[in-house]
């Protein structure tokens, strides 16, 4: 008798509740994810979704919330943030879209949504998407981002793709490269979702450790500066986060950074970001 | 050689920017570094801007942004 596994697809739940010893397991998450739509409120977690333009950030949302978010294939499909979110685990989780980026320097309307998010609001995950037929391109992202927080899940997208093309990427050695969990996915056949999930819980849950890739340390008396300015920056606007990131742009005299400092909007941008996490 | 200098079809390296800034910035972000390969894609019908492939996506450059693009196509390698 052949017995047909329970394919953790996006489209259906699964009916059957597993055993409660597979709790570690690919299918016991997949069963017991419950997409909740737009119901986000009194979240536990927050998850951030970001990746280049036109990697399927909006496919991966679409498969954790159950929600239609428009998808297309072409970059800029997205270009303001949304939002939804699913209970896994007796945890409620809040997902934010976000519109594709190249860069967490770059200055275009869109691309300073998603900036702002990840840079301000804190979120408790961020997974970012990558596309595995573009690998080398989007790492510079992942790269960024790894700068800014260690809380980071990369999830390597359109694997069925890659393979159509002859592309394998070698996932455990990338992983230990990166120092975060890397999860293979072709999310709009709903593959590596549940694996997915899986990341996510364990990095909400503190049970992941992650070694961040980081750029070599800093000239001293560039590490002077940026911990002067930092403190400055803390003093100034109290529950600012990145407060040594954004240092080091004003070091570099970037403008529109610099801008914010000085007419306070900075800190109206934590703000605004943190609240409307917690709303 | 400097990028716009590059024909269509014909493949280079990048071996420098001279761009500052936020316009270096953009062109890192999007793939334009030392050491990646670029190739001329096409013109469009006024003969500016160019598309170039680089890193698997193509993207379009103003004539005077490849000017300031050294590349090495390998001719007196």
């Amino acid at each position: 008798m052949t017995v047909d596994l329970p394919i953790p697809s996006a489209v259906s739940p699964l009916a059957e509740t597993p055993a409660a010893s597979c709790g570690s397991c690919t299918l016991h998450n997949a069963a017991n994810l419950k997409r909740l739509g737009l119901h986000v409120d009194g979240c536990d977690a927050v998850v951030a979704l970001a990746g280049n333009p036109n990697t399927g950030k909006s496919t991966v949302f679409n498969a954790l919330t159950g929600l239609r978010q428009h998808v297309g294939n072409w970059p800029g499909t997205t270009v303001s943030r949304a939002e939804g979110g699913f209970s896994l685990g007796g945890s409620a989780y809040k997902v934010v879209d976000l519109p594709g980026t190249y860069s967490l320097l770059s200055n275009s309307r869109d691309e300073d949504v998603a900036r702002d998010f990840l840079l301000f609001g804190d979120p408790d995950v961020t997974v970012v998407v990558v596309d595995a037929t573009r690998l080398e391109r989007n790492l510079n992202l992942v790269l960024q981002v790894l700068q800014v927080t260690g809380r980071v899940v990369v999830a390597l997208n359109l694997m069925d793709e890659a393979r159509r093309h002859g592309i394998e990427v070698d996932v455990r050695h990338l992983s230990r490269e990166l120092g975060v969990p890397v999860v293979p996915m072709a999310a709009r056949r709903g593959e590596g979702v549940p694996e997915l999930l899986g990341r996510i819980a364990d990095m909400t849950s503190g049970e992941t450790r992650v070694r961040p890739r980081r750029q070599q340390a800093l000239a001293p008396v560039v590490a002077r500066a940026v911990d002067e300015l930092a403190g400055q920056l803390s003093a100034e606007f109290p529950g600012l986060a990145n407060a040594r990131w954004v240092a080091l742009r004003l070091l570099e005299g970037d403008a529109g950074t610099e801008r914010a400092v000085r007419d306070g909007s900075l800190g109206d941008l934590a703000r605004q970001q943190t609240a409307r996490i917690a709303s | 050689m400097k990028l716009d200098e590059l024909r269509r079809t014909e493949r280079a390296v990048v071996t420098g920017l001279d761009a500052q800034g936020a316009e270096r910035r953009r062109l890192m972000d999007l793939g334009v570094m030392p050491g990646v390969e670029i190739v001329a894609e096409g013109t469009s019908p006024l003969g500016d801007p160019t598309a170039y492939l680089v890193r698997g996506s193509v993207i379009a450059l103003r004539r005077c942004q490849a000017r300031g693009i050294d590349v090495d196509d390998g001719a007196h390698r």
